[in-house]
C-alpha cells in the first residue's frame, strides 16, 4: 500500500554509479530479446519466464520493500486502535490494520514467485537491508493522524499503486489490482472521519490541523526525489515496472489534495502554495529533502521503534511457528505409521 | 524415519471459486503448517470469509507445471516445478547451508 | 419482550473486553497470517459488542426508570438519547458486566500494574475456553423471546464457530507441538480455567433473564461445556487440574473486577472521556 516511487539500492547511497552490464552470451542474447518484445508490446512476464538477473533482483527489492511497508505501516496506526474513540472508528481501524497485513501477504507472496522466501525478506528487514516506506518512521501524536494518514498518505500510495496494476510482471500486477479495490475504500474513510472531526468541537479541528501540519510535507516527499536525482526511474519505466515520473505523480496529488483540503477547511502548511495559471497546476514550495534522506537511511524519529518492533513480534513468535512445524511433522508420521 | 527439519511453514497455493458456476482461480500463495491451517488462513486472507466461497489449498511443491514457450534449455532445470524457490526443497540438515 | 438490561450488558461487555484484548495483537503476532486471524475475530466481538450496546442503548432509551439508572452517563449521547458510545466509554469499572477471564492481560499471574510479555499460549487458550462456551449460549440465544437477541445470537453463532475452531487447533498445535509450547499451554490452562468456574454462578440478571424467556439457564451448559473442553485437551495432550475446591469465584459479571480491568478502561476510554460531547 505504501510504496516509495523510486527504488533505492540497498546500502547504497543516492546518485552512486550503476555498475556496467556484463554482455550477453548467445543463447541469453535471444531471450533477452524475447523478454524485451514482450515489455516493447506491454506484455506481462510470469514466474517461469526467463528474465534478466537485473530486473528479477530489482522487482524482489522494490516488491519485498511494498510488503515490509505494508507491515510496518500497520504500526503507527494500530498505535490508536485501543484509545479510538467511538466503536465504529475503532471497528474502521481494526478493518484497515488487517487489510494492510493482508496486502502485506499478497506482496510476500507475489515477490516468492521470484525466487526468494518470506524468511528471506524478512531477515533483510530486520537487519535493516531492506527499507520500507519511510513514512511510517514518524509518530502518531493524536487521533486526527489515522484520519490523515487516510487521506493523505494512502491518498499519495493510490497514486503510486495504480500505476502498478498495469506493471510488466503479472503477480505484482494481479497483486496491485487487488490491493488497490481495497484501498480507496480506505482512504475515503480517513477523509470521512476528518469531515465529521472538522465540524465539530474546536479540539477535534484543532487535532485536525495539528495532524495535516505534520504530515502534508512528509507525504509529499513520498513521492521520491525529483526524477533528475533517481538512477533507476529510468530503467524502472523501460521495464514497465515504473511507469510514470516522481515530480509528475507528486504534481497529481497536490492539485487533487487541494480542493479537499478545502472542503475540509484546513490549511495546508506550505506558504508558496498557489495556483499556477499558465501551467494549469498548483505550485508549491521546497521539500527539505535533507530531512527525507536523514529518515530514509535510518535517522527519523522513529526508525529505531518500529524495527525493534517487528524484529520482536518474529523472535518471539519463534516458539508458535515451531510449534506449529513439530506438530505437523508429528501428524506426518502418524498418517505415514498408519498406511504402513 | 526422520523428515529433513523445515525452518520455514511451507508455501500453499490458494484457488478460489467465489461463486457456484464458476470455477477456482489461483489468487496468490500463503505459509502454513499444515492443510486445514492453510484453508483457514485461506479464508482469513483471500475471502475475508465471504460465505459460500469454496477455498483450496495445495501445497505449491505438489504442483507441476508446463514449460515457458520462449524457452528451450535455458530456463531453470530444477524442474517443472511453478517457482524457483531456495527454500522449497527441503535441505537435509547434514548439508548445512546452500 | 427485551432481556434484562444487566444480561445485555453483561453480554456486551464480554464480547468489548474480549474484542479490546485480542485487538493487542495487531501488528505483534507470531507470524503474518495469524495477525490477520485474531483481527478478524475481535472485528467479529466489536460487532457483537455494537449490536449488543445499540439494543441496550434503545431499551434504556424507551424506558423511564432505566432512563432515569443511567442519567449521570452523560458523555456520546446523540439528542440527548443513550448511544453505544455512552455505555462503552462513560460506564466506570464497576458497571462492567464481563466476566473477569475477558480482561486478563496476555500472560501470568501479576498484578495489574506490573509488566510482562505477552504469551500467545495464554491468548488462545483463552480463545478457546470463551469461545466453547459462547457456542453453546449463541446456540440457546437463538431461541430467546427478545427478538432482537436472537437476531444477534444467530449471526453470532456462525462467527463463534469459527473461533472456536481456530482456537481449539491451535491449542492442539501447541499441546502437542515442542515442549516449551506444550508447557506454555499447560500453563495457560491452569491459569485460566479457575476463572471458568464464575461461568456456573450465574449474577442475577443472568438468573432473571432465564427465567423470562430471554436468556439460557447456564447451568444446562455445563456439562456439554466440559465434553467440548476435555475432548480438546486430550488431543492436545494436556491435563485439567480441577482443584477439590474451587477457591476463590471471579465475580467480573458481578462488577467486582480483578486490577487488570481497570487499567484496560483507561486507555480505551480516556481519548472519548476527554471529549464527551464530541461525535467521531
Amino acid at each position: 500500500m505504501y510504496t516509495q516511487s523510486f527504488s533505492v539500492a540497498d546500502g547504497a547511497t543516492p546518485g552512486a554509479a550503476k555498475p556496467a552490464a556484463t554482455p550477453l552470451r548467445n543463447e541469453d542474447a535471444a531471450l533477452q530479446a524475447h523478454f524485451d518484445t514482450v515489455i516493447d508490446a506491454d506484455g506481462k512476464i510470469e514466474p517461469r519466464d526467463w528474465m534478466p538477473d537485473a530486473y528479477r533482483k530489482t522487482l524482489v527489492r522494490q516488491i519485498s520493500q511494498h510488503a515490509h511497508s505494508e507491515i510496518v505501516g500497520m504500526l503507527p496506526e494500530g498505535n490508536w486502535i485501543s484509545r479510538a474513540p467511538s466503536l465504529k472508528r475503532k471497528a474502521i481501524l481494526i478493518a484497515k490494520v488487517q487489510d494492510e497485513g493482508g496486502h502485506g501477504l499478497y506482496l510476500y507472496s507475489a515477490a516468492e514467485t521470484l525466487g526468494t522466501s518470506r524468511d528471506q525478506m524478512l531477515d533483510a528487514l530486520h537487519t535493516g537491508k531492506a527499507k520500507y516506506s519511510s513514512i511510517f518512521n514518524y509518530p502518531t501524536l493524536n487521533w486526527a493522524d489515522v484520519g490523515v494518514i487516510g487521506w493523505l498518505v494512502d491518498g499519495a500510495a493510490i497514486m503510486n499503486q495504480i500505476p502498478l496494476c498495469r506493471c510488466s510482471y503479472g503477480p505484482y500486477a494481479r497483486a496491485m489490482i487487488r490491493v488497490c479495490k481495497e484501498e480507496s475504500f480506505h482512504q475515503r474513510q480517513g477523509y470521512e472521519a476528518l469531515l465529521v472531526m472538522m465540524q465539530g468541537t474546536a479540539e477535534q479541528k484543532a487535532m485536525v490541523q495539528d495532524a495535516v501540519n505534520r504530515y502534508w510535507w512528509k507525504c509529499l516527499a513520498m513521492f521520491g526525489p525529483p526524477d533528475a536525482d533517481s538512477p533507476n526511474s529510468v530503467q524502472g519505466m523501460r521495464w514497465g515496472i515504473k511507469r510514470i515520473g516522481n515530480d509528475d505523480l507528486r504534481q497529481k496529488f497536490v492539485d487533487a489534495t487541494v480542493p479537499q483540503a478545502e472542503v475540509l477547511g484546513v490549511t495546508l502548511p506550505d506558504p508558496d502554495l498557489k495556483w499556477n495559471e499558465a501551467r494549469g497546476h498548483w505550485d508549491y514550495g521546497q521539500i527539505d529533502w535533507d530531512e527525507f534522506w536523514a529518515t530514509v537511511n535510518g535517522h527519523g524519529p522513529m526508525n529505531q521503534e518500529r524495527l525493534a518492533t517487528r524484529v520482536k513480534a518474529h523472535e518471539q513468535g519463534a516458539w508458535v511457528r515451531e510449534a506449529a512445524l513439530a506438530h505437523a511433522r508429528k501428524q506426518q508420521q502418524r498418517q505415514q505409521k498408519e498406511a504402513a | 524415519m526422520n523428515a529433513p527439519a523445515l525452518k520455514e511453514w511451507p508455501l500453499w497455493e490458494v484457488f478460489v471459486r467465489s461463486k457456484q458456476g464458476l470455477e477456482h482461480k489461483h489468487c496468490g500463495s500463503l505459509h502454513a503448517s499444515d492443510a486445514r491451517h492453510a484453508l483457514q488462513m485461506a479464508r482469513d486472507v483471500y475471502t475475508r470469509r465471504q460465505e459460500g466461497v469454496s477455498i483450496w489449498v495445495v501445497p505449491s511443491t505438489a504442483i507441476t507445471a508446463s514449460e515457458p514457450d520462449s524457452k528451450d534449455s535455458f530456463f531453470d532445470p530444477a524442474a517443472d516445478k511453478i517457482y524457483r524457490h531456495p527454500t522449497f526443497y527441503e535441505i537435509p540438515d547434514k548439508v548445512g547451508h546452500m | 419482550m427485551k432481556a434484562p438490561i444487566d444480561y445485555l450488558l453483561h453480554l456486551a461487555d464480554n464480547a468489548l473486553v474480549l474484542g479490546q484484548r485480542n485487538a493487542e495483537w495487531c501488528g505483534h503476532g507470531p507470524i503474518l497470517e495469524e495477525d490477520l486471524a485474531l483481527a478478524n475475530n475481535s472485528l467479529d466481538l466489536i460487532g457483537q459488542a455494537r449490536l449488543l450496546y445499540q439494543h441496550a442503548a434503545e431499551l434504556i432509551n424507551s424506558n423511564a426508570s432505566l432512563a432515569q439508572r443511567f442519567a449521570h452517563l452523560q458523555g456520546a449521547r446523540q439528542d440527548g438519547r443513550v448511544t453505544e458510545d455512552t455505555l462503552a466509554y462513560f460506564r466506570d469499572t464497576a458497571e462492567f458486566r464481563n466476566h473477569t477471564l475477558m480482561e486478563l492481560p496476555h500472560h501470568g499471574p501479576l498484578v495489574g500494574y506490573a509488566v510482562s510479555e505477552r504469551d500467545y499460549a495464554v491468548t488462545i487458550a483463552r480463545n478457546f475456553l470463551v469461545s466453547a462456551l459462547m457456542v453453546l449460549m449463541w446456540d440457546s440465544l437463538r431461541a430467546s423471546k427478545d427478538e432482537q437477541l436472537a437476531a444477534i445470537a444467530a449471526k453470532s453463532l456462525k462467527e463463534v464457530r469459527y473461533h472456536l475452531q481456530h482456537a481449539g487447533d491451535w491449542l492442539v498445535r501447541f499441546g502437542d507441538g515442542t515442549e516449551e509450547s506444550h508447557r506454555r499451554a499447560q500453563n495457560a490452562i491452569d491459569l485460566l480455567l479457575p476463572y471458568c468456574e464464575a461461568f456456573w454462578h450465574p449474577g442475577p440478571a443472568e438468573s432473571a433473564a432465564a427465567q423470562d424467556g430471554t436468556g439460557v439457564d447456564i447451568l444446562s451448559l455445563r456439562e456439554h461445556w466440559n465434553a467440548l473442553v476435555n475432548e480438546t485437551l486430550a488431543e492436545a495432550t494436556l491435563t485439567r487440574h480441577d482443584q477439590p475446591h474451587p477457591g476463590y469465584i471471579a465475580q467480573g459479571h458481578t462488577g467486582i473486577h480483578s486490577e487488570h480491568l481497570g487499567f484496560l478502561l483507561a486507555e480505551m476510554q480516556s481519548l472519548a472521556r476527554a471529549h464527551p460531547t464530541a461525535v467521531w
